[in-house]
């Protein structure tokens, strides 16, 4: 077949393409909302004392960085699946949450005695945190992926690896209402483990998930 | 490429976009042109068929189409494609047993793309189901229009539609695949 006749059965074929992109992203992050809450609700629940912690800054700070980082690799995974995209014009929103985590340590660094750092960091419930997180954002993850694959990005494991941290970014937010540990040092340590994890698991993903 | 070319492929891409058959296939022959472009500078040396990448670009760009924003450039989104298409090609070729280019300068000096040779699409087309592979050959090689090839292989428009969409899709997802 030469390309004069591909062309002419592909202008042939005028069946739709396919979902539009917005669309689709509007349908994964709903699906990914309503997966990861069921899974929290079900294995999880938010903590006993939720009503007195909301009046914590430590507490509410969880979810300030958490959103940020869904926010913001969710629109850049977003970006990422154009194939002409421009990924570095998002770097600056993917820095708001690591610079918010890192102005959250430096304050509870000045604000505790320094015998006070490795119980807070420590914390009482570190690998709840890396079950949990994973286990949430699973679900997510794999919503994600799938519409990358729609999508035509040109740099699969890096858009798979925003899928990870969009996916940890819901995650940890649904977590972060049942950790009892607030301390940002806490926070900073296993959350980020947790996410990188995603991230990892969803670059990896995209090698074979997100062909085109 | 100048602002004007992109306005006038995405005029045609808008038109296609919205079910003009007539606009579509303009818009691919158009696009074929600028990805051939590309795609000779890239192949120089590299021992891959240049038209390979052109065609496995634009079934990409056929099936990506919703991929493409109307208010967006064409020519950096069909480029994009395009490159990685044959980035593609390259990471396949790399795994396969390498070959002496002595046994093929023969071949490889003459002008190729005007003869029927078989492409690696060939290859996708004959792991087709018959009926889809049936349909697509009657459209592109044969040259039928939907209704004609209805008619020549006894099925109904929306049949042959929907037979020429998945054909055309699975053709674009083994395309060089080993």
């Amino acid at each position: 077949m030469d390309t004069n006749d591909l062309i002419k059965a592909l202008a042939a074929d005028t069946r739709r393409s396919g979902l539009p992109m917005n669309t689709a992203w509007k349908g994964a992050a709903l699906g990914a909302l309503v997966l990861a809450g069921v899974v929290f609700f079900i294995m999880l629940g938010p903590r006993p004392d939720i009503a007195t912690a909301v009046e914590t800054v430590r507490f509410l700070f969880k979810f300030v960085v958490t959103l940020a980082l869904a926010v913001a690799a969710f629109a850049a995974m977003r970006v990422a699946a154009w194939p002409e995209a421009e990924l570095r014009r998002m770097m600056p929103y993917l820095c708001v949450a690591p610079a918010l985590v890192v102005a959250g340590v430096v304050l509870e660094l000045i604000a505790l005695p320094s015998d006070a750092w490795g119980t807070k960091l420590i914390g009482t419930n570190s690998v709840l945190c890396l079950t949990f997180i994973p286990l949430i954002g699973l679900a997510p993850l794999a919503l994600f992926l799938l519409t990358l694959r729609h999508g035509a990005p040109s740099r699969p494991s890096l858009s798979g690896a925003l899928a990870g941290l969009a996916a940890g970014g819901i995650a940890a937010t649904f977590y972060a209402a049942h950790c009892p540990d607030d301390s940002p040092l806490f926070v900073a340590t296993w959350y980020t483990i947790a996410i990188l994890g995603l991230a990892l698991l969803g670059a990896i993903g995209a090698r074979w998930a997100v062909r085109w | 490429m100048s602002g004007a070319d992109d306005e006038h492929l995405a005029r045609l891409l808008r038109g296609a976009v919205a079910g003009d058959e007539k606009a579509y296939g303009d818009f691919l022959r158009d696009a074929a042109l600028l990805i051939r472009g590309w795609a000779r500078r890239w192949t120089v040396g590299g021992g891959i068929d240049a038209e390979d990448v052109v065609q496995e670009a634009l079934l990409a760009v056929h099936v990506k189409r919703h991929t493409w924003r109307d208010d967006a450039p064409v020519v950096p989104w069909l480029h994009a494609i395009a490159r990685h298409k044959f980035v593609d090609a390259v990471r396949r070729q790399a795994r396969r047993p390498t070959v002496g280019i002595e046994a093929f300068e023969e071949t490889l000096a003459s002008p190729e793309t005007e003869q029927a040779r078989d492409w690696e699409i060939g290859r996708a087309l004959e792991g087709l189901a018959p009926g889809q592979r049936s349909v697509v050959n009657a459209i592109s090689i044969d040259g039928c229009s939907v209704a004609e090839t209805a008619k020549r292989l006894d099925m109904n428009e929306t049949a042959v539609r929907v037979a020429l969409h998945r054909g055309l899709a699975a053709i674009a997802r083994r395309f060089g695949r080993d």
